[in-house]
């Protein structure tokens, strides 16, 4: 039976080509008709250090990045050394000979990467010397990879048909050396090639893209690990005459500076990490108090504090929902997959323009930088949302009644003053009980307006659920699709709209014995939210930087279904 | 916002200086929408927290748009208003705490990029709202309600940090001197770039300093505060330098550079000029 996917785990010192070669490798089999997913971690550090990617071929979507691998390629000795025993059974180790050599292991090919690369005679024909290899271990056509290789380096320059011919040389240099091994994974099966055209993004780009699409107009932003790509994309593309994008001097300037950017009518968004995710907690409750539109992405990394700058979390759901003090409860939108994050990016923008305050967008580490083939979007119909403009007289009550109202822009007619203390309807300040009472209300009422978030719902008749929520998707749905075909009788929901959640799911929730929640923290924090609810929710929790393995999800849910923990709401 | 607004309950103290740099501000924005036939909505005042931020809400006649900030953060409010719509004319108003202590950081990138805003600076030497607080701006030595066995820390010269934070329009008056401070607010609006109008505005209650600052002949009390002379060149840096590094408060306009580009003409020729992809291209950027 052939193979329907297989996982290469590239390892080794940060500048060696370990990112290069697996993402070179994603897009390659890619563009052959395969579906692939990446998964990186980065050393905290800019030369050397410990790097791995994890690239996974399928011919069906990916939806985790693999328990086992079939291949690792290391690079050095510690690469080899720590990830050996990831390798699985029948797996092969692939290794940098000219760096190490490898005793007594009947599983590893050493072959050397320099020299090879060196006998083409282009050095950094590496990559592809390792990529020719891997196809022989797959039985894939290597005229696949010829393919890609000319299509990459065909960019009309001189010296194009010299590396093109190196690079091709290198392909045929590794599959000798995988050839004589006599090392084997079985055969790959065919693509099956997605319909439709695709593009190959990740998350970061994705929600950047997404964004743009709902009409963002101004980025302020301020670099942090793992958001940093986003302020460096939106610098070089969101462009032009009445589009503004700036690296601020600090996370409070970013979300103030956003405050005033929403205020004067703009479309605005800004991208952080949980250290600043905290600092701009006041101003996103200005943006609340006052009435004003503006997207705050938090790509999560581990925490707390500085945490662990480059490793993935879950763990700043309950500071998304309250990140100011006070009566508050701001939107949030956390995508769980690289394609969620393109409508998480457009439906952020739309719904802080439709219900006029903040919203937050939560992503993480391991979907930032997570490289996978998606459906490209349908553009064919402008998929912005702008808020109402306040168009009449000047005299105008802007905080007026219970409801939300139309929104005046700075020179045009209606001013008034947007406030942070709590106001009248002209917006001046006042402590009276019964304007506290009607502005709060009103604040709230708002959030009524975003009631359009979907669902995913499966065998909703059964009395146990799965409800994962953000990158934990992936491999909790592997894990369910394995428990149904072994004829587990089990519920699946989902969604990526967590404030406010369609109400039909909430209610399908509270019916059920039991909802099991996988998230990568300790508090089990969006367990606790459901619960708030009324649903009657446990966690399944990880906290150490790296994602959820399928197999443990599926031991673990086997044994909260077998034990059916009844936790007090 | 309005004289009869029954429903806002804040006043200043009779004598505030407060007082007079309202009618100063109000006197430069006639005189701006008369003069630049700009009509007062494309006015935005940018209010700190405080006594003076409530300025906002304190003016009279014709209404331009405003917003109450939080605390510390009326520049980077500016700095966004004013980059979504760079037509607007950006007013901030500010205490000596909420501009220098807490929203010091904000001082040096305004300066740095030049951006078109004019602040006006009220300072008291003291955090008025909360009841008599030290700041950044009272005397070594000072009892006030947080500093009971004297302040401890020195006193910060503005006008010094001003300019060596690169701030291209420097002023300094008087909350008393309404028809001096209306003209250099106006000038500072006018200015092409960061421009702050740092005003003495006593706080009669906490640190009433009228008498340091006008001086009392019959009592033998020299005037702190004196105007600037009339040969002072402001377009010398040297001069300025001068200026701040002698006795006493200088009033009048220290130090201009109206020869830097501004932030938004910067910005514009560099990036604004840059044709944008369309959603769709950017999308096929990806395309396999």
């Amino acid at each position: 039976m052939k193979k329907q996917d297989f996982v290469v785990r590239f390892a080794g010192e940060g500048g060696q080509g370990v990112v290069t070669s697996a993402e070179g490798l994603a897009q390659a089999m890619a563009q052959s008709g395969y579906y692939v997913q990446t998964f990186s971690t980065f050393p905290s550090q800019i030369r050397g250090g410990p790097t791995w990617t994890q690239t996974r071929i399928s011919t069906s979507t990916v939806l985790s990045s693999g328990d086992d691998l079939d291949v690792l390629v290391a690079f050095n000795e510690e690469a080899y050394n720590t990830h050996k025993d990831d390798v699985g059974e029948d797996g092969v180790i692939v290794y940098n000979s000219g760096d190490f050599s490898v005793e007594n292991s009947e599983k590893a090919l050493g072959m050397d990467f320099a020299e090879l690369a060196k006998q083409t005679g282009n050095n950094r024909a590496a990559n592809f010397v390792v990529m020719g290899a891997l196809a022989e271990l797959v039985d894939l056509p290597i005229d696949i990879l010829e393919e890609f290789n000319r299509a990459k380096y065909t960019r009309g320059r001189p010296s194009d048909q010299q590396i093109i011919d190196s690079n091709n040389m290198a392909l045929g240099l590794g599959s000798v050396e995988a050839k004589t091994s006599g090392f084997n994974l079985g055969e790959l099966a065919d693509a099956i090639k997605p319909e439709g055209d695709q593009i190959l993004v990740n998350g970061n780009q994705a929600i950047s893209l997404g964004s743009v699409a709902a009409g963002l107009e101004v980025f302020i932003g301020y670099p942090i690990s793992p958001a940093t790509p986003i302020l460096l994309w939106m610098e070089a593309n969101l462009v032009g005459e009445g589009k503004f994008v700036y690296q601020s001097s600090s996370e409070i300037e970013s979300i103030t500076s956003l405050v005033g950017a929403g205020y004067a009518g703009r479309k605005a968004m800004t991208s952080t990490a949980g250290p600043g995710f905290s600092l701009m907690g006041e101003g996103i409750g200005l943006a609340w108090m006052a009435e004003i539109p503006c997207v705050v992405v938090n790509v999560q990394r581990g925490g707390p504090s500085t945490g662990l700058p480059t490793k993935t979390e879950q763990s700043d759901l309950l500071t998304a929902l309250y990140p100011g003090h006070g009566d508050l409860k701001i939107p949030v939108i956390a995508p769980g997959t690289v394609e969620e994050c393109f409508y998480a990016g457009l439906m952020a923008v739309n719904w802080a323009e439709r219900y006029q305050g903040p919203v937050v967008l939560l992503s993480e580490m391991a979907l930032s930088e997570r490289n996978q083939n998606i459906p490209k979007p349908d553009l064919s119909k402008d998929l912005g949302e702008t808020r109402q403009i306040y168009q009449g007289n000047n005299g105008y009550l802007r905080y007026d009644g219970f409801e939300l109202s139309p929104m005046p822009i700075p020179g045009q007619s209606g001013s008034y003053v947007a406030n942070g203390s709590e106001h009248d309807a002209m917006g001046d300040t006042t402590h009276l009980p019964s304007r506290h009472i009607q502005m709060t209300e009103r604040r709230f009422s708002k959030l009524n307006l975003l009631n359009d978030g979907s669902f995913e719902e499966e065998n909703s008749s059964s009395n146990i659920a799965v409800v994962p929520w953000g990158g934990s998707k992936g491999p909790a749905l592997d894990a369910y699709n394995q428990l149904i075909s072994e004829g587990m009788d089990l519920g699946w929901y989902y969604t990526m709209y967590i404030h406010p959640m369609p109400e039909e799911m909430l209610n399908a929730l509270r019916k059920k014995d039991l909802v099991i929640v996988p998230e990568l923290n300790y508090m089990g924090q969006y367990a606790s939210v459901l619960r708030s609810e009324g649903i009657n929710a446990v966690a399944i929790t990880q906290y150490t930087g790296l994602p959820f393995k399928v197999r443990h999800l599926v031991s673990e849910i086997k044994n909260l279904v077998s034990n059916q923990i009844k936790v007090g709401v | 916002m309005t004289l009869k607004n029954p429903e806002y309950d804040f006043k200043w103290c009779p004598g505030c200086g407060d007082f007079g740099v309202r009618r100063g501000i109000e006197g430069a924005l006639v005189q701006h929408v008369t003069e630049k036939e700009q009509p007062i909505n494309n006015t935005v005042v940018v209010a700190g927290i405080g006594c003076s931020g409530n300025m906002v809400h304190m003016l009279e006649k014709e209404q331009p748009f405003g917003i109450h900030g939080i605390h510390g953060r009326s520049l980077p409010l500016a700095f966004g208003i004013k980059m979504a719509n760079p037509e607007l004319n950006v007013l901030t108003v500010a205490g000596d705490g909420d501009f220098l202590g807490i929203g010091m950081e904000h001082i040096g990138p305004q300066a740095q990029r030049n951006l078109n805003i004019t602040a006006v600076v009220m300072d008291n030497g003291v955090y008025g709202l909360t009841k008599g607080q030290s700041s950044p701006t009272s005397e070594l030595g000072a009892i006030t309600t947080s500093t009971p066995y004297g302040k401890i820390e020195g006193k910060l010269n503005p006008l010094r940090t001003y300019l060596s934070f690169g701030v291209s329009f420097i002023a300094s008056i008087m909350s008393s001197k309404v028809k001096d401070l209306s003209a250099l607010v106006y000038d500072a609006m006018n200015h092409p770039g960061f421009a702050i109008v740092h005003v003495q505005s006593p706080c009669t209650e906490y640190n009433n300093t009228y008498e340091a600052l006008k001086g009392n002949p019959s009592k033998g009390i020299a005037p702190l505060a004196y105007d600037i002379p009339e040969g002072h060149d402001p377009t010398d840096i040297l001069a300025a330098q001068e200026l701040l590094n002698s006795d006493g408060i200088p009033l009048g306009l220290i130090y201009k550079d109206d020869t830097r580009e501004t932030f938004d003409e910067r910005s514009h020729r560099t990036i604004g000029v840059k044709e944008m992809k369309s959603i769709d291209a950017l999308v096929d950027g990806f395309s396999i």
